[in-house]
């Protein structure tokens, strides 16, 4: 049991990284990313591969996967960030499935659908296992802090503050000579690394990595994480990714309870609960549960610009 | 593999997926927005194809006409309850909402039916076989009745008072209301109409091969190219979007592996959104 909510914890950790990467992709810069699990399988692949086949030493293999990751992000960036929002959203959706066909049929990458398995991780042989997931804990923790930090200094610097102009309004973004395009350029690639290292802790944490893992839902979650905590607002990311590993979570309890239904039924039941949640919140609540609050003081409460988001 | 037998199949395929794009794009056209929830709605009509040909025994063509209803009347109900109060709150929260719509709606064919694949209730018949061209007589049938659906969809547009209110909306929103267009009405059939022809695409799919609950979503992306190669809100572009994806991704089997089928659709999409983002038709793309 006490393996189990370690467990937990490390994924909450993970979802949080994910979180606080769209929170500066879709809360900051009203930018669109439906195909988060791309990106976060790019950086698993990396990472996994470059420590597994070429040794390399694990916290270069992980930076070198979210590297990878950010810059399948600015080229996916590149390519839609003049067009309409909804070309941003197929060509990451497609990106996230095609990413999965490919290394689904490439056997020679990483094992195609078998998946890549032994993917070393920090001091796993050395310490017993009990005592490395608590350890893999803290390092998830702490590069949770760290990118906390980071993102909530960008929030509050001038870079975040022209990415929630360009979110409320482009024009006048614009207007007031801020490069549009490349902004959104940046917040994307800045975005897609945190998606990409939160991969690589994944990789290294589960030592196993398949296609199958990356599959759609993965982005709801995530998505699911922001709205709970409150899009824009950098703890509410944080707060949100670990009430809804506990919600997903609480479901693999709940579903069971529900007696005659078959294990493929138990699954379908599970994913239209979240789905249905994630509607609910997107409906009610769609700034989400912990608004992100204005911080200047001479603008009333209420967000007098329409909001794009 | 014989190139023309490639192009021929490509013509067939890129037929049947010009349904379910053009359903792509009308919605787009109209209601202003990418609806990802085409793909739950091509599984239920495939569903509900599978209903009334195998457990009630219909005849195909009957069969694929509940396809068309069943799928349209989700669609009007799940838009008039879930996605229309997200078009108000903007762009973002309409992608997700249609994204989670899918997720929801795929899953409770799934509940209902599992993940085994199945297969409709078909007549076996031989391969018609011309000057080396191998056909099959389903698929003639299934490229009529694609045909038959399309022509009848560009002939209520150009004909119909309601058809012509249809186009005003998607062209001009705001005279459309001036004239005294009423805009919910349109937007209520454009969802039928664009979601009836998801499901009509999803059984028609289904007819060349077997449904489950994924049938949508392993197309979904080759819809996205068909209707972005002909220009995203462009009917016509659909068609030719449809067409020039199906015949790329049969002549990709001279070099890549069946499995890549989809990818070369999101290639296309890349393609396309690098040179001409407003596609081979389209109005604009910005």
């Amino acid at each position: 049991m006490e393996h189990y909510a370690v467990a937990i914890a490390v994924t909450a950790g993970i979802y949080a990284l994910m979180a606080l990467g769209m929170n500066v992709i879709w809360g900051m810069a009203g930018l669109i990313n439906l195909g988060l699990v791309g990106f976060f399988a790019v950086g698993a692949y990396v990472s996994g591969l470059l420590a597994l086949r070429f040794g390399t030493p694990i916290p270069i293999a992980m930076a070198a996967g979210a590297a990878a990751a950010s810059a399948f992000g600015v080229a996916v960036a590149l390519i839609t960030v003049r067009l309409r929002g909804d070309y941003l959203a197929i060509v990451t959706l497609g990106f996230a499935e095609t990413l999965r066909i490919v290394m689904s049929n490439e056997l020679w990458i990483a094992n195609g659908t078998d998946g890549l398995s032994g993917i070393p991780g920090p001091l796993r042989g050395a310490l017993p296992p009990h005592l490395f997931n608590l350890f893999y804990l803290g390092l998830v923790v702490a590069a949770v802090i760290v990118l906390f930090f980071l993102v909530d200094r960008l929030a509050h610097a001038p870079f975040g503050r022209v990415l929630r102009a360009i979110r409320d309004d482009e024009q006048i973004a614009q207007v007031a000579g801020k490069n549009v395009v490349l902004f959104k350029v940046k917040a994307f690639g800045f975005g897609t690394a945190a998606l990409g290292l939160a991969g690589a802790f994944y990789g290294h944490f589960t030592s196993y990595i398949a296609p199958d893992l990356f599959a759609p839902l993965l982005t709801l979650y995530i998505k699911l994480s922001l709205l709970a905590g409150g899009l824009g607002n950098t703890m509410g990311a944080v707060l949100g990714a670990v009430l809804v590993v506990f919600f997903l979570e609480s479901t693999r309890f709940v579903v069971p309870l529900i007696g005659g239904i078959t294990a493929v039924q138990g699954a379908a039941l599970r994913e239209l609960m979240i789905s249905v949640v994630l509607l609910v919140i997107l409906r009610f609540y769609a700034k989400g549960l912990m608004p992100e609050r204005l911080e200047h003081p001479a603008l009333p409460d209420k967000a007098t610009a329409p909001a794009q988001a | 593999m014989d190139i023309l037998q490639l192009i021929l199949n490509g013509l067939m395929a890129g037929t049947i997926l010009a349904v379910p794009a053009i359903g792509l794009t009308a919605m787009f056209a109209v209601l202003r927005f990418t609806n990802f929830a085409l793909a739950s709605h091509m599984t239920i009509g495939a569903f509900a194809g599978f209903i009334a040909n195998v457990s009630l025994g219909w005849p195909v063509a009957a069969a694929l006409l509940a396809a068309f209803i069943i799928a349209g009347a989700v669609g009007v109900a799940t838009d008039e309850l879930i996605l229309k109060p997200f078009r108000a709150s903007g762009f973002i929260t309409t992608a997700i909402g249609s994204i989670a719509l899918t997720i929801a709606l795929e899953n409770c064919v799934r509940f209902a039916f599992g993940n085994e694949l199945r297969g409709y209730d078909l007549p076996i018949r031989r391969d018609w076989t011309w000057g080396g061209l191998h056909v099959g007589p389903q698929q003639v049938e299934n490229l009529l009745i694609a045909v038959i659906a399309m022509s009848l969809l560009f002939a209520f547009l150009s004909f119909t008072r309601t058809g012509k209110a249809m186009r005003a909306v998607a062209d001009n929103p705001m005279l459309a209301a001036i004239k005294g267009v009423n805009a919910d009405m349109v937007a209520r059939l454009s969802s039928f109409v664009g979601m009836g022809l998801a499901g009509l695409g999803g059984m028609l799919i289904g007819l060349d091969t077997t449904i489950d609950p994924l049938i949508g979503f392993k197309t979904i992306l080759s819809i996205f190219a068909a209707a972005v190669v002909g220009g995203l809100g462009s009917l016509p572009g659909a068609v030719v979007g449809a067409l020039v994806v199906g015949v790329g991704e049969e002549l990709s089997l001279l070099v890549l592996s069946p499995a890549y089928r989809s990818a070369v659709g999101f290639l296309a999409i890349l393609v396309v959104l690098t040179l001409r983002p407003r596609g081979i038709l389209g109005a604009r793309a910005y």
